[in-house]
């Protein structure tokens, strides 16, 4: 099911949420949307979904305008970040839930009810624990029944909330996997929030970044950590430093010197590179600082670099050094980013 | 069409939400429930007493025996509410800071009064102290009066009243661990020191609100004071006591005075209470009783 | 908690070690002011009853007065509970979910019945019930007070704090995400409510009407006035041990009482086993 949202304004007793946010989901795309808090994401979830109502804009499931649908009538999936399992009911009775609460013209009969719940047991793997309670499941397990209950009502898409946010590192990775998996062979249009970075880049077909309301960029996880489209993104997802600078007749001038690198439009801006897109040189064109702290990162180093001219305010850089360069604490070292990216001031 | 992202115009509701019109009938069914139940018997008590005016409901509580009651009722309630005060602070910190053998057994004994009707609590001392039991003739032999006295009415209401400073403390102090005080032993303090300035602040408005709820129970106990007292007036009479007693002689407006006093009990309490619990927000004020 | 318990078997302690003083002290205490004020008078109690021999306590019990006013004590007590089971939870339900002005006083004042000494309540609720009351001459001639009718009154007005305050801190738990998942999966209002809410406060809802329920079982003050206290008709059972004390018969006094706390023992049993059967199951308290 293709879903577009058009225009979606949602205020909380005035303080906007979201701001004029449109996008279009595909049918059968795993979307993540990634932020943190307080940047929307879980809000514009529950307006899809129809748990809350948007101050203005419309949500459309294909062609239907399904703003006024309530959430009864939407027939979606929602997997909540606790789960919100019914704890008086057992595995089987959460699941079947959905389709026992059916007006009797489409309520499927009980046998048939049963069949689906064991089907839906065997595919989140569970089969055995039809009879348990929740709170006699482990966190991995009720975030699969609560997945399985979203499933049961055969919904047109699946919404996501913080799926993995209530587990164990370990439980999580595994999960993660397995939702990737499942996805594939489901086929369904699928939504999920998260504030890991990781966990989107991993998992979504797209990424969509979002910050105070809005949304900033939105692509595929080589999309915003190669070409971040605004300084929020490049510095919220991956590592990143940045330092003002000023572009001159094509030459990058950091506090009115130039480093070695050029840009096509002129202005003032912030030079944004990541640590591992730097190289050291022996130039007088570059960027030089004092290195300040060492730490081992797996297979490499990262410099911690204070940058210190008289007559301006210091910067802190980090760049990444292979375990061999020399870099020792209190030495000066000159480096230039390779790849980089200046946002103009306007 | 132009307008597409324009506000709709169906009211939305609140998928964890009734309408409006069910919410309203709610509201007005609990409230009309409360009129009849709570409201109106409440108001009911302050209009009998006052209608004959002012100057005969100062006549009725400045009678005399309205004032030996008031005197005992204060009395015993001096007598009891300490006792049950420094046994709910035995009892809280016994079962809340330790583990050991028959914890349950004990706290079920602490809910005992809750579910005995108050009139065996009384029958409990009548048969221990009364004229055909092993007890009374001895110590009545010595001179001791228990029953139709002073001691049987304490007796009782420490019976009646003494789970309501434990039930206050043991879940508060449950809930709020040994934490503190290991750390305070582990600084070298003493264990009453401990108790004196990690414990007690701790706790200070969950004991105040059970010493409170201890007193307006100790006050207004009727049940099991009446089956001890013998309703000697002047002498072995409490005020619900004396209430009942000016109520059944038709005195209408002389039982309904003492009754205002008791009732004003009642509500400062309860003010104190929503009080403590609006600025100290303290714990679980007015679990259960 | 198995492990503790099969370690502690090899050597029998008391208590677990714990660095904090005063155990001796306040358990002690506690156990000697325990006996004092509730296990000698009790035993005392069954010791008496005892003494009746089985006879005894069987012709008692068999009398057709007491069997009346046992009947009446449980019978009334049994509406009133049930009545408060479903204004309470109600009220419960408006005081934790609505905001309206004036909910923090009726929030305090269902404390009420806890703090107003029983027999203020009885004759508050006599005069207000009676033929001539405000509230009784609306109903004329149907007679509401010196009737049994009279008598569940009085008890719902003891009970209704048991049961608000025993349902609404379970309710003020429910996580709203249970009540929306409900709505996503389908369920309309009614449905959520009476498929996912309430049975997962029923736990808490019986354990509201067995408190008030038992205690209605022995309420003295509150009834009395408003009972009109006819023997068969409107005589309660704690005021029929009382008449038995006052005419000295108290193996008559005796007998009655055991059995009504026999019934009270076995309602804390009943109470206690809904709170584990909940916990076990539900894992909530």
């Amino acid at each position: 099911m293709e879903v577009t949202i058009n225009n979606i304004r949602k205020e909380f007793e005035r303080f906007p949420a979201l701001n004029d946010v449109s996008l279009k989901i595909a049918s059968g795309e795993l979307i993540a949307l990634l932020g943190p808090s307080g940047s929307g994401k879980t809000t514009l979830l529950r307006l899809i979904a129809g748990l809350d109502f948007p101050t203005a804009g419309k949500i459309f499931f294909g062609d239907e305008d399904a703003s006024n649908h309530s959430v009864q009538e939407r027939n979606v999936g929602f997997v909540f970040q606790h789960y919100a399992l019914f704890r008086h009911m057992t595995v089987a009775e959460n699941i079947g839930f959905g389709l026992k609460v059916r007006p009797s013209s489409s309520r499927p009969p009980k046998s048939e009810i049963r069949r689906r719940v064991s089907d839906l047991l065997d595919m989140v793997q569970l089969g055995g624990l039809e009879k348990r309670y929740p709170n006699q499941l482990s966190g991995g397990q009720r975030q699969r029944v609560a997945l399985a209950r979203a499933m049961a009502i055969e919904p047109r898409i699946l919404l996501l909330d913080e799926p993995f946010g209530a587990l164990d590192a370990k439980v999580r990775k595994e999960l993660r996997r397995w939702l990737r998996e499942f996805h594939d062979r489901t086929g369904h249009t699928t939504v999920f929030v998260t504030h890991d970075q990781e966990e989107a880049l991993e998992l979504a077909d797209r990424v969509v970044v979002m910050s105070q309301g809005k949304i900033e960029q939105v692509g595929s996880a080589d999309d915003v950590y190669d070409r971040p489209g605004s300084p929020f993104v490049f510095s919220f997802i991956g590592e990143s430093s940045h330092l003002p600078v000023e572009v001159k007749e094509r030459t990058v001038l950091f506090q009115g010197q130039p480093i070695g690198i050029s840009e096509s439009v002129d202005g003032g801006g912030e030079l944004f590179f990541r640590p591992e897109d730097v190289s050291l040189v022996d130039a007088p064109d570059a960027l030089f600082g004092k290195v300040t702290a060492c730490r081992r990162l797996a297979g490499t180093r990262i410099a911690e670099i204070d940058i210190a001219n008289d007559g301006y305010a210091p910067y802190h850089v980090e760049v990444e050094v292979s375990l061999h360069a020399p870099v020792a604490l209190g030495s000066v070292v000159r480096f230039r980013p390779t790849r980089w990216k200046v946002f103009t001031n306007n | 069409m132009s307008d597409l992202a324009r506000t709709p115009k169906v009211a939305f509701r609140n998928p964890a939400d009734e309408g409006r019109t069910t919410k309203i009938v709610l509201l007005l069914l609990s409230l009309a429930f409360l009129v009849f139940f709570l409201f109106l018997p409440l108001l009911s008590v302050f209009v009998e007493a006052l209608r004959e005016g002012w100057e005969t409901y100062f006549e009725a509580l400045a009678e005399p025996d309205a004032w030996a009651a008031i005197r005992l009722t204060l009395l015993v309630a001096a007598i009891a509410v300490p006792l049950n005060l420094v046994f709910g602070l035995c009892a809280s910190w016994a079962i809340a800071k330790f583990e050991f053998k028959g914890k349950a057994f004990l706290i079920t004994l602490i809910d005992l009064p809750f579910s005995i009707s108050p009139v065996i609590s009384g029958l409990v001392y009548v048969l221990l102290f009364g004229s055909g039991s092993l007890l009374g003739p001895l110590l009545k032999s010595w001179g001791v009066e228990i029953l139709f006295a002073v001691p049987g009415i304490v007796l009782a209401t420490v019976f009646v009243t003494f789970p309501f400073v434990a039930r206050e403390l043991i879940p508060l102090m449950q809930d709020q661990g040994s934490g503190d005080e290991e750390a305070a032993l582990s600084l070298g303090a003493s264990g009453w020191q401990t108790f004196r300035y990690v414990t007690l602040p701790n706790i200070k408005w969950g004991l105040l609100y059970g010493v409170l709820l201890c007193n307006a129970r100790a006050m207004g106990e009727f049940g099991a004071v009446s089956v001890v007292s013998g309703r000697i007036r002047g002498l072995t009479n409490t005020m619900p006591l004396h209430v009942e007693i000016l109520y059944n002689e038709y005195n209408m407006v002389a039982a309904f005075a003492v009754a205002s006093l008791l009732a004003l009990l009642a509500l400062v309490t309860l003010a104190l209470k929503t009080l403590l619990e609006l600025q100290f927000g303290a714990g679980n004020a007015g679990g259960r009783h | 908690m198995t492990h503790n318990a099969t370690a502690s078997s090899a050597k029998w302690r008391l208590k677990q070690p714990s660095i904090i003083p005063g155990f001796g002290l306040t358990l002690g205490f506690s156990l000697a002011y325990l006996s004092l004020i509730i296990l000698i008078p009790v035993a005392g109690l069954l010791w008496r009853t005892a003494e009746l021999g089985w006879s005894g306590f069987f012709a008692v019990l068999t009398d057709r007065r007491t069997l009346d006013a046992l009947y009446i004590s449980f019978g009334t007590a049994f509406l009133a509970a049930l009545v408060n089971v479903v204004f309470g939870t109600i009220l419960a339900w408006v005081l934790t979910r609505y905001n309206f002005r004036g909910r923090r006083l009726i929030d305090a004042m269902v404390d009420l019945p806890f703090a107003l000494p029983t027999a203020v309540a009885g004759i508050a609720l006599a005069s207000l019930y009676a033929p001539n009351g405000w509230i009784g001459s609306l109903f004329m001639p149907f007679r509401i007070a010196f009737t049994p009718l009279g008598i569940v009154i009085a008890l719902i007005f003891i009970g209704l704090p048991f049961v608000v305050r025993t349902v609404q801190p379970i309710m003020e738990e429910i996580d709203r995400e249970v009540e929306e998942a409900a709505a996503t999966l389908g369920a309309n209002r009614f449905q959520a409510i009476s498929k996912v809410i309430l049975p997962g406060l029923t736990p808490a809802i019986l354990t509201g009407f067995a408190l008030a329920f038992a205690r209605g079982v022995g309420e003295y003050g509150s009834v009395i006035f408003i009972a009109g206290n006819i023997p068969y008709v409107s005589e309660i059972a704690p005021l029929l041990i009382v008449i038995r004390l006052e005419e000295f018969n108290y193996a008559g006094a005796t007998a009655i009482a055991t059995i009504m706390l026999l019934i009270s023992f076995m309602m804390l049993l009943v109470i206690n086993l809904i709170q584990a059967w909940s916990r076990r199951r539900y894992g909530n308290v």
